[in-house]
């Protein structure tokens, strides 16, 4: 188990250790975040009342298409350079492969929320600290079924000549129940709600977070498989 | 020792292999050649537990390739005329990436023996994007040794190769050879590593048409026999 453990921590340190070098996918996720901040802050007056009801779907807007712009990069050097080879070749089982990825991808999505959530309440004067804790608890659950099944579908994806079109052709169907469950806790917080008010659909956020989880695990296999 | 057994590979109507047969002992260095699209690659990835063969089956000493996937990719050193090394990391670093992967212990004085080996210590702090072709693939040859491997498997790792590069490769070629490994490589150039090998098998069509020891057969007569079997020269 502490070796499985080694081994995934190994793969994550090596792409977060490699985009810290290169910076092309932090950097592209940022600059898409703060363009969709400042295009929605054009369109409300300062002072606005129907602020607090757009602000859930700005933020999630900027997650998933952020979010996509980072999967879509995930499997693209590991196929492109042959090195994804180099990992089915280890003597691990290809579901550690998958997690180690997914792992990546999930910190590399919560380095982009940790600036896009204070640009947001800078951007539209929101007062949102008293449900900071709830709300982060919202983001990281959103964000972990977002990668799990992205992963996934990144590595099918990414095989294809249409890459970065296909990824969010079979991502956006599945991903569903996980964006309308967090856009909707996210929407009862900034409203005014308390944690015990978004209770239930943190629920399901959980629930298809570890669906999403054991059902790409297993099926990683079937898609690296030659 | 390695013993294939009637190895097919389809890919729907296309047969990619047929009835492959081959015994490889250890000590063995066996070059398979043939024309593009004979084969080889195929055959290497089956060998590499990459991909299952449609018939047939390969024992790996004890083990049955397709009941231990894991076991057997820990006996197996792969390198292609891909590096699979990271561009963003250093020499060092791409090392101890690998060397995690397979779970060495000892895993720092491994790498830089390695290093040492191949003749990149002094570099191994730089990212791998400024090394030449020549450099990397020194490099994959470290990589491909650290779990000190009995089977190496060579998928025309000259190309993309300069003759520099080429000579420095062969001569890291001959000091991997070893008693108790074996050496299975594949390319299409008949001349590169002839001199090396212990044994041959020409692959054409998907066939093991020819297959043997090398024995006092000298390299003229050996493409004759190349051009004899599959209809091309080199």
């Amino acid at each position: 188990m502490i070796l499985v453990l080694k081994t995934i921590m190994a793969i994550t340190w090596k792409d977060i250790l490699s985009e810290f070098r290169s910076r092309d996918t932090l950097s592209s996720m940022m600059i898409f975040c703060l363009i969709v901040v400042i295009i929605f802050n054009f369109m409300f007056e300062p002072g606005s009342t129907n602020v607090r009801e757009m602000v859930p779907g700005i933020l999630w807007i900027a997650i998933t298409f952020a979010g996509i712009l980072g999967l879509n990069r995930s499997f693209i050097y590991e196929v492109d350079h042959g090195s994804l080879l180099g990992l089915l070749l280890c003597p691990v089982d290809h579901y550690v492969i998958y997690l180690g990825k997914m792992i990546g991808n999930f910190i590399f999505m919560l380095i982009m929320e940790i600036i896009l959530i204070p640009l947001l309440i800078i951007f539209f004067n929101l007062n949102i600290f008293s449900i900071l804790l709830p709300l982060s608890l919202v983001v990281f659950l959103g964000t972990l079924g977002f990668a799990a099944v992205g992963t996934l579908l990144s590595a099918i994806s990414v095989n294809t000549r249409a890459r970065e079109i296909l990824l969010p052709v079979l991502l956006f169907p599945v991903v569903i129940p996980i964006l309308l469950a967090a856009v909707k806790s996210t929407t009862i917080l900034i409203n005014g709600g308390t944690l015990s008010d978004t209770i239930s659909w943190i629920k399901i956020l959980s629930g298809f977070d570890i669906v999403f989880l054991v059902l790409s695990s297993l099926l990683f296999e079937f898609v690296v498989e030659d | 020792m390695i013993k294939i057994n009637n190895i097919t590979k389809s890919f729907g109507n296309f047969f990619a292999l047929r009835g492959i047969d081959l015994q490889i002992h250890s000590g063995e260095f066996w070059i398979i050649v043939g024309p593009n699209g004979a084969g080889k690659t195929t055959l290497l990835k089956i060998l590499s537990t990459l991909s299952k063969p449609t018939e047939g089956k390969i024992e790996i000493g004890r083990n049955i390739s397709d009941q231990s996937g894991i076991e057997l990719r820990s006996q197996i050193g792969f390198i292609g005329h891909q590096s699979f090394l990271y561009g963003n990391l250093s020499a060092e670093e791409n090392l101890t990436f690998y060397a995690r992967m397979y779970g060495l212990k000892n895993e720092k004085n491994i790498i830089h023996a390695k290093l040492t080996q191949v003749g990149l210590y002094d570099r191994r702090d730089d990212l791998v994007r400024n090394f030449s072709r020549g450099m990397q693939q020194r490099l994959t040859i470290a990589r491909a040794l650290l779990p000190d491997p009995k089977i190496i498997l060579l998928d025309e790792p000259f190309s993309g190769l300069d003759q520099q590069g080429i000579d420095l490769f062969s001569s890291l070629l001959t000091s991997l050879i070893t008693p108790e490994r074996i050496i299975l490589m594949t390319t299409h150039n008949l001349y590169l590593g002839w001199e090396l090998a212990t044994h041959y098998a020409i692959l054409a069509k998907g066939k093991i048409v020819e297959k043997n020891s090398r024995g006092d057969m000298n390299f003229e007569n050996f493409k004759i026999l190349y051009r004899k079997r599959t209809g091309e020269g080199n």
